[in-house]
């Protein structure tokens, strides 16, 4: 048997992937991944506020009245990607220059209103802080992997290490249609392991 | 604890309190970061100076001059030499704004550049930090722009386009074009030719920029 925290932590990693299996936050996976550092960098960053709004929220449940939660819920949420931003600038630019222009995204990422609503809304301030971080690390793993695929595909590169000539590469797959294309695979993939 | 009842009251004042503490949070965080935030733009650009204009012993940030067109010019001295100068210019990438330091000898070719911020396409675009360098595919250095005026191969210029990304390479031969126009401007400027013929050229060189959007 497995534990409960253990459990909650795998959800966000496997069951319940929110980029695979939930197919939540679309738009910062397609935009960021054109590079295997661009997917991990945005997937730690989601993981950060994740972990801080899950927590707060949970803290605060009881003090906020149920017709204004979403409100206060995005407040806490706009605030950590906002502090996210700011510390960025100043202590890591140049990470901060290549995902400059998503952090921003952060805020109306559905994953973290949706676990928010659905998880921290309604357990322990403990258990929301490792479905954040389970949902974090889930997310950060699949646009890591995606970020991989398609600069591979397109450029013949890892992490920026040549594995074969960049003449073999199809640009393709670092614009955007090969940002649908590879995660319409990626998932096609998971769906038969998945069953299996 | 039972959960606050939604009354008027009780949402008033939960969202007050939430917006307030969120205020306070990020104005102090926004008050700790801000210099370390101004010290990393100021050696991000310390460090580009360096590579794009030849070796020099002033502090060309601090006698940084901003024309009227929006160039910033930065002298480089050797002593009372003047070695080079380096020009911040902006274009209209592919994916965004462009922002370039193109820096020139004494005898205004070109002698280096540094792209400072981009948003072209990672492996497409993003190449014009190394493509237009020295050894790169479509070197620009040494190349004055005075003499002729850069342009792609597709419109019957000189210089290589990045392989599919001719819209990010003329953005940036637009930028190094305006910033060689700002660059002789604020030359003649310095050498006491008359006010009336610099503003004459930099018209010129502005009607020749336009033109060549065309």
């Amino acid at each position: 048997m497995m534990s409960n925290k253990v459990k909650v932590l795998l959800n966000g990693i496997v069951t319940e992937n929110p980029t695979f299996v939930l197919l939540l936050g679309m738009c910062p996976t397609l935009g960021t991944t054109s590079s295997a550092i661009n997917g991990m960098g945005m997937g730690l960053a989601t993981l950060f506020v994740l972990v801080c709004s899950n927590s707060v929220i949970s803290l605060v449940k009881n003090l906020i009245p149920d017709m204004v939660r979403i409100p206060c819920y995005i407040v806490v949420i706009a605030s950590f990607v906002t502090l996210l931003q700011m510390v960025m600038q100043a202590y890591l630019p140049d990470l901060y220059q290549s995902l400059g222009l998503f952090i921003p995204l952060i805020v109306v990422n559905c994953i973290l209103l949706g676990r928010a609503e659905s998880f921290a809304s309604r357990n322990s301030v403990g258990l929301s802080a490792l479905d954040g971080l389970g949902m974090g690390l889930g997310f950060t793993l699949a646009l890591t992997l995606l970020g991989a695929v398609r600069e591979f595909l397109g450029t013949g590169k890892i992490f920026n290490l040549t594995l074969m000539s960049e003449d073999y590469g199809m640009l393709l797959f670092v614009l955007a249609p090969g940002a649908f294309i590879a995660l319409g695979y990626l998932i096609a993939i998971i769906n038969r392991f998945n069953k299996a | 604890m039972k959960k606050l009842e939604s009354s008027l009251l009780n949402m008033l004042f939960v969202l007050t309190f939430v917006t307030v503490i969120a205020v306070g949070l990020l104005a102090v965080v926004n008050e700790v970061t801000r210099e370390p935030i101004a010290a990393a733009a100021m050696r991000t650009l310390n460090e580009a100076l360096k590579q794009v204009v030849p070796a020099f012993t002033n502090n060309p940030v601090a006698e940084a001059d901003t024309l009227e067109n929006g160039f910033i010019v930065y002298p480089a001295m050797d002593g009372e030499q003047s070695v080079g100068t380096a020009v911040e210019a902006t274009a209209m990438g592919f994916g965004g704004e462009l922002r370039v330091l193109v820096g020139f000898d004494a005898a205004g070719n070109i002698y280096n550049y540094s792209l400072l911020a981009h948003a072209e396409t990672p492996g497409l675009g993003s190449k014009a930090d190394v493509w237009f360098k020295e050894g790169g595919r479509g070197s620009i250095i040494g190349k004055n722009p005075g003499a002729e005026t850069l342009s792609v191969a597709k419109d019957g210029g000189t210089v290589d386009a990045i392989t599919a990304s001719t819209i990010t390479s003329r953005a940036f031969l637009k930028a190094v074009n305006e910033a060689y126009q700002a660059y002789h401007g604020n030359v003649d400027a310095a050498t006491g030719a008359s006010s009336q013929a610099t503003a004459t050229q930099q018209s010129d060189a502005h009607t020749a920029a336009s033109a060549q959007q065309h």
